[in-house]
């Protein structure tokens, strides 16, 4: 991918440290819908499992990030920068016994940006180019 | 008026200063010893302590649960509804102090707690207890020697994920018909708003046999995944958003078990020009249906947060709604004159106030609003946000995506045709609100719009007897009405036949 549509704020990738030393490596899914949705999710690698449609923004400190596919749709005009504030409740997000709470901010592409994310769309799921994935050659079919 | 602070002299609310899991009718300590502290988002100070639990206390309260499943599952309905309709007596003769506790807990104003939350969850037991009474199977017979009975059993054991936005009312919204229909439950509640349910199984835990209710609170991700992937659960319901909600189908299928999903919506709110007709009761209804996304600081998976407006009357309207929606202002919610309250949590209150950053970034105009509110006092530390209208168009994030604040985004539309592109141009399809003089275009409207729930002329009207659901993402299944009977139960066929004779088979 051209351009990484998702970067992390210095609190965030301290989470994240601090997440992986407990839980080992770790991705994140951007959530939408209520309560604690419209936020980003982190979860063990490969916890959640990536659907074909979902979309890799980027990577933030060895973690992929992904959004849902028809999301990102609605999104894809923006960049996304993963912050981290106190917090309590997030799903099933990893952080939330810590007391803290990822959290997602937004900026506007630029012209240059979107030009780049045209030329070079980012990649959609099942995941690591290392691992088979819905119609990857390593996979068996029979 | 002005209620008195929790755990002061003159309240009636005094929390214990820690909690336990409630397992087998008692409450009691988490396996692990843990606790989290729980914060009033009313101050931002905490009040008091709950458990913190883990996989081992699901498995215990799993363990009560599968222990009580064959005796509730076979009690007469009549006695279950009789247990639910006590449960419904005694929430009723302590409904303040169930409404001052979910006001601490939640933040949302006392005005709607003694209003809303508390009279609507009394009013799910009570339905669902004349639900289980009236509910019967069928019989028919397919010819002369086979009859088919359709005989509806409960599901046993079935998990319940409680969202923190309305914590009790959504607790009863599951319980009531999963309890009715003959099921024990372990329910995890919200860990930003544990405490006004332990209260109320406090109340009213001894009115059940032991087991067949079970409220285990921590984190998601240490007790709700424990609890969604349990290969020991029928069934799982959850309300929250997305991402969450494709796990718990992820883990179901692990299990082949149904969910329930209630995941959220960017409900339209669609104002026609002849509400502007004439200056009557019926516009103010309009304009009051506008400002209904400060119900519950906008924390509603069916908040009214896209109001699309008629071009012919879009300026008038619009002025008329903003000046409406100036005329609400956060405060105490312990003030019975409080009609908007604190945000559940500080993320929360981070969260809208970055979705008003980009609604700005974005271009849209903000009319009103735009900022957290510091209000004076013991509120000082809590989680306020005034009013925000911003104007803009439909593809806007702001426009997409679900704030759960007090923000509406408002944009027009020049003809019938537009208004359903519009409404319908989102992810997600739980709520909607049409509004008209004209009963052929708000009938028309109510069934173009793909969502769960059209409220015609009225909005934010939740009684028992009517549906709750979402269509594309927001969610699979539905919750109130008689039909969330089936939801919890399974459908067994007794086919028999009268012929003495052999079938022939063989």
């Amino acid at each position: 991918m051209g351009f990484q549509q998702v970067t992390a704020t210095p609190a965030a990738i301290a989470l994240i440290r601090q997440l992986r030393a407990v839980h080992g490596p770790l991705m994140f899914h951007q959530s939408g819908g209520c309560c604690d949705g419209s936020a980003p999710m982190c979860y063990p690698r490969g916890e959640f499992r990536i659907g074909s449609r979902d979309v890799l923004l980027g990577t933030i400190e060895d973690c992929e990030v992904y959004i849902g596919g028809d999301q990102y749709e609605r999104w894809k005009h923006t960049t996304l920068t993963i912050d981290a504030v106190p917090g309590r409740g997030a799903g099933f997000s990893l952080e939330a016994p810590e007391g803290m709470r990822f959290l997602t901010r937004s900026d506007m592409c630029s012209a240059e940006e979107l030009a780049a994310l045209a030329k070079d769309p980012p990649r959609r799921g099942p995941g690591d180019d290392e691992e088979p994935g819905l119609g990857s050659p390593r996979r068996s079919s029979m | 008026m002005r209620y008195d602070r929790p755990n002061t002299e003159g309240s009636k609310l005094q929390y214990k200063a820690r909690y336990g899991n409630y397992i087998n009718g008692e409450f009691v300590a988490p396996v692990r010893g843990m606790y989290f502290e729980n914060v009033s988002p009313v101050t931002g100070r905490p009040f008091c302590e709950i458990p913190r639990s883990t996989g081992e206390d699901i498995e215990r309260a799993l363990d009560a649960a599968h222990a009580a499943k064959v005796a509730w599952g076979r009690t007469p309905p009549a006695e279950r509804a009789n247990i639910l309709n006590k449960i419904a007596d005694v929430m009723e003769a302590n409904l303040e102090l169930l409404a001052l506790s979910e006001s601490w807990d939640n933040g949302k104003p006392i005005r709607e707690t003694l209003a809303a939350d508390l009279p609507l969850a009394v009013d799910h037991f009570r339905y669902f207890a004349g639900c289980i009474r009236a509910e019967e199977g069928s019989a028919s017979e397919l010819d002369a020697d086979t009859l088919s009975l359709l005989i509806k059993e409960p599901l046993g054991v079935v998990g319940q994920i409680i969202p923190w936005n309305f914590p009790l009312l959504m607790a009863a919204w599951k319980l009531a018909p999963a309890l009715a229909a003959g099921n024990c439950v372990v329910l995890k509640p919200a860990e930003q708003t544990p405490v006004t349910i332990l209260l109320w199984a406090e109340l009213v835990g001894h009115l059940l046999p032991p087991g067949v209710l079970n409220i285990v609170n921590g984190f998601g991700v240490e007790a709700g995944k424990p609890l969604a992937s349990s290969p020991r659960v029928a069934k799982i319901a959850f309300t929250g958003e997305t991402s969450t909600g494709r796990l718990i189908m992820q883990y179901a299928s692990e299990n082949i078990i149904p969910v329930t999903l209630e995941l959220g919506g960017k409900s339209p709110n669609v104002f026609f020009a002849d509400v502007w007709d004439r200056d009557d009761d019926f516009r103010q209804k309009a304009l009051e249906g506008f400002v209904m996304f400060l119900l519950n600081q906008g924390e509603v998976c069916t908040c009214p947060s896209r109001a699309l407006i008629d071009a012919r009357m879009y300026d008038d309207f619009l002025a008329a709604a903003v000046a409406r929606t100036r005329g609400v202002a956060p405060g105490d919610p312990y003030d019975t004159d409080t009609k908007l309250g604190a945000q559940a949590s500080n993320d929360q209150l981070e969260k809208i106030l970055s979705y008003i950053d980009i609604g700005k970034k974005e271009g849209a105009r903000l009319l009103c609003g735009g900022e957290r509110v510091v209000l004076p006092g013991d509120l000082e530390g809590g989680y306020y946000v005034a009013p925000t209208v911003f104007e803009g168009q439909n593809a806007m994030r702001i426009f997409q995506e679900e704030i759960f604040g007090p923000v509406v985004s408002v944009t027009k539309f020049n003809d019938f045709d537009e208004a359903i592109r519009l409404a319908s141009d989102t992810l997600y399809g739980l709520g909607a609100g049409v509004w008209s003089r004209d009963i052929h275009t708000a009938f028309r409207a109510a069934r173009a719009i793909p969502a769960g729930r059209v409220w015609t002329n009225c909005y934010h009207l939740y009684p028992a007897h009517a549906s709750f659901g979402g269509y594309k993402n927001s969610g699979i299944g539905r919750e109130n009405h008689r039909m969330m009977l089936d939801h919890y139960q399974q459908t067994k066929n007794v086919l028999i036949s009268h012929s003495e004779k052999p079938m022939g088979f063989f």
